[in-house]
């Protein structure tokens, strides 16, 4: 507890927790930090707390105290939850053992096993999860770049003040108004997140704005759950969307701030909102602790969602390289159940299991119109691979798409009672 | 007259004759409909014992989650401590629509929209709370959807340990404390009723895709340690 206890008289942070923190177990006990608090570092600082039974010392590093679930803010752009259901706090991992702490993680010494925060504090560490999500490539659309342009043309892909923002500006757009992404090019945080964005903005702009265009600049020649969201967009929002592939220009888009165009391939167009989701790659520290490649992501252990680069680091989520797992808060939630049961097994003895992952990504194309995509993966030597999958079926009755989006509610609170506790 | 036909006629005069049950509703399509939609989680009848859900043998006049031996909803017991006893008019509105009259309950039940469904339901159901040995045995007219299992599958002991590991992948969508908010509880269920929901996943009896897929990968142990670990979990 010196440790702590220094750390808290340096830093005055999340003192109630240390100081409760039970003293008996000493520097005996091995210390694992965690740092991201979202589905796959919430998860597995809860797992690992939770079935440690005290055994081992876990810490969260989070830099926000109120966490946005990026999953189902889709839904608050289309007017179907309010703001703060997709906020939650740390206090029952606190609860339950986790000592949180909000502050950013600066640098990771591999070599000491130590993580430094932006405070200046220390963090000695056995095992070390990584779980920070992802970070905006800049210069993957020409033209922007998330420091000078985010508040002009939102990303609105992490949530949170960028998502307020452009359910804002959706909202003011001029009477018959032109609505622009640019979608971004693989691999992205959640597959079909763009086209359920695409759906709920279509909502939106039906409600009030009937006239209005909605432009989809994308990079890609297909897409995650494409024959549902194209038979829900011409069902619902019959002639609203223009989505523009690679063979019509979608690929050479650049964008105008100050002007507030676009130019698909020479082209330009005016619009009046513009949503630019970039090129993606890892949360900042996994790069800094020198566990990503060229690819900007971190390859991980199949098996074990260990880091490839260090047999002591665990990468989850968003961040990881490891197959055929979409980027999603339900893979991170899966992955994060597999880390904590190895890291278990090595601090404490305790048994392993073969891992097993699963992902489910529900989305909502119109009000009671959910969809779904699916599949079972576990690990082989090169990768995580996909042993099966389903997904929703083009022209589903009513009922069956309403139970699916119902199904989504109960999915919501689930993941989030698992993550948060 | 055949035996079928002679008790058939006998329920019919039986019904005619004026009780209650006969002003309610249908009974018999009451019966059909209950094994439809009621019965893969409640019995009733002779011998009716609590499985999934309570069994419904004497429910009108019963205070809500006062059944014996029961495991209810938080909800549910805090509606029965605050009074909630079963009539046609309570029990009408808890089969219309149950998460309205009991917001936490773990009845996984859409609800039955139909007031002469309704009505034919508790018509049944009245019967079995004032004369059971009255009523002849409900006709299996449900779609086939639990497996035959051998008593070997049954009698599986699964490993609580890896019954938790094995949860952890559940409890992404089912809440570990039994709340259901659009995705069913499966906390506290007998182990038998929980094994034959996996098995008849797993063969593809029961129609869900993500819960085929998920029963799909796994075998007999890895089943018998999820009921195990579910059936400890309160």
């Amino acid at each position: 507890m010196k440790l702590n206890r220094r750390l808290f008289l340096g830093t005055g942070i999340a003192a109630s927790a240390l100081l409760t923190a039970p003293t008996v177990w000493g520097q005996a006990k091995p210390k694992v930090v965690v740092i991201g608090g979202g589905a796959g570092g919430a998860t597995a600082a809860r797992y690992l707390a939770k079935d440690s039974d005290g055994a081992l010392e876990v810490t969260l590093v989070e830099a926000n105290p109120i966490y946005t679930t990026c999953f189902f803010s889709n839904l608050y752009l289309g007017g179907f939850r309010e703001f703060e259901s997709l906020q939650h706090g740390y206090d029952k991992l606190a609860g339950g053992g986790v000592t949180v702490i909000n502050d950013m993680a600066t640098a990771v010494d591999r070599a000491a096993k130590t993580v430094t925060l932006a405070s200046g504090a220390v963090l000695p560490y056995d095992r070390l999860v990584l779980s920070p999500g992802i970070d905006f490539k800049d210069g993957s659309v020409a033209g922007w770049s998330a420091d000078t342009h985010a508040e002009i043309m939102p990303h609105a892909y992490k949530a949170g003040p960028q998502t307020q923002l452009l359910k804002k500006m959706v909202e003011e757009m001029p009477e018959g108004g032109t609505f622009a992404m640019v979608a971004p090019p693989n691999p992205y945080r959640c597959p079909p997140g763009p086209y359920e964005r695409i759906s709920m903005v279509a909502h939106v702009l039906k409600e009030r704005n009937p006239t209005a265009k909605i432009l989809v600049l994308d990079p890609k020649d297909k897409y995650s759950k494409q024959a549902l969201f194209e038979e829900g967009w011409q069902k619902h929002y019959d002639g609203m969307v223009d989505w523009i592939g690679p063979d019509f220009g979608g690929n050479a888009v650049e964008v105008r701030p100050d002007t507030m165009e676009v130019v698909i391939d020479g082209e330009v167009q005016k619009v009046d909102v513009c949503n630019v989701i970039p090129g993606q790659m890892a949360g900042k520290i996994a790069a800094l602790a020198g566990v990503t490649d060229d690819s900007g992501w971190a390859p991980v252990d199949p098996a074990s969602m260990k880091s490839k680069a260090d047999e002591n680091v665990w990468v989850l989520g968003d961040s990881s390289a490891q197959g055929d797992m979409p980027k999603s808060g339900f893979s991170a939630n899966s992955q994060a159940k597999v880390a904590a049961m190895t890291i278990r097994g090595e601090l404490t003895g305790s048994k392993t299991f073969p891992a097993k992952y699963s992902n489910t990504c529900w989305s909502l194309i119109a009000p009671e119109d959910g969809v779904k995509v699916g599949a079972s993966y576990e690990p082989t030597p090169e990768k995580i691979a996909s042993v099966e999958s389903f997904i929703s079926n083009t022209g589903e009755d009513a009922a069956l798409r309403k139970a699916t989006f119902e199904e989504s509610l109960g999915w919501y609170a689930g993941i989030t009672a698992d993550m948060f506790g | 007259m055949t035996g079928a036909a002679l008790r058939l006629a006998f329920v019919l005069a039986f019904a005619a004759s004026p009780v209650l049950a006969e002003e309610i509703g249908d009974a018999e399509r009451g019966a059909s409909l209950f094994s439809q939609q009621c019965k893969a989680c409640h019995q009733i009848g002779e011998g009716a014992v609590n499985r999934v859900g309570p069994q419904l043998n004497g429910v009108f006049g019963r205070r809500a989650g006062s059944t014996a031996d029961f495991t209810y909803s938080k909800s549910m017991a805090r509606m029965g401590a605050d009074g909630l006893t079963w009539t046609l008019e309570t029990l009408g509105a808890y089969i219309e629509n149950p998460k309205a009259l009991v917001s936490g309950t773990r009845m996984s039940y859409r609800g039955m929209k139909d007031p002469e469904d309704r009505a034919a339901v508790m018509a049944f159901l009245r019967d079995w709370s004032d004369k059971p040995r009255d009523i002849p045995e409900a006709e299996p007219t449900a779609l086939k959807t639990d497996p035959d299992l051998s008593p070997e599958i049954l009698a599986i002991k699964g490993d609580p340990d890896y019954g938790e590991y094995l949860a952890s992948e559940c409890q992404t969508c089912h809440q570990a404390d039994g709340s259901d908010q659009g995705i069913p509880s499966v906390t506290g269920w007998p182990p038998e009723d929980f094994v034959v929901a996996m098995h008849a996943y797993k063969q593809k009896l029961r129609p869900h895709p993500v819960m085929q897929m998920m029963a799909g990968r796994l075998n007999e142990e890895a089943i018998a340690a999820l009921a195990a670990y579910f059936a400890t979990l309160e």
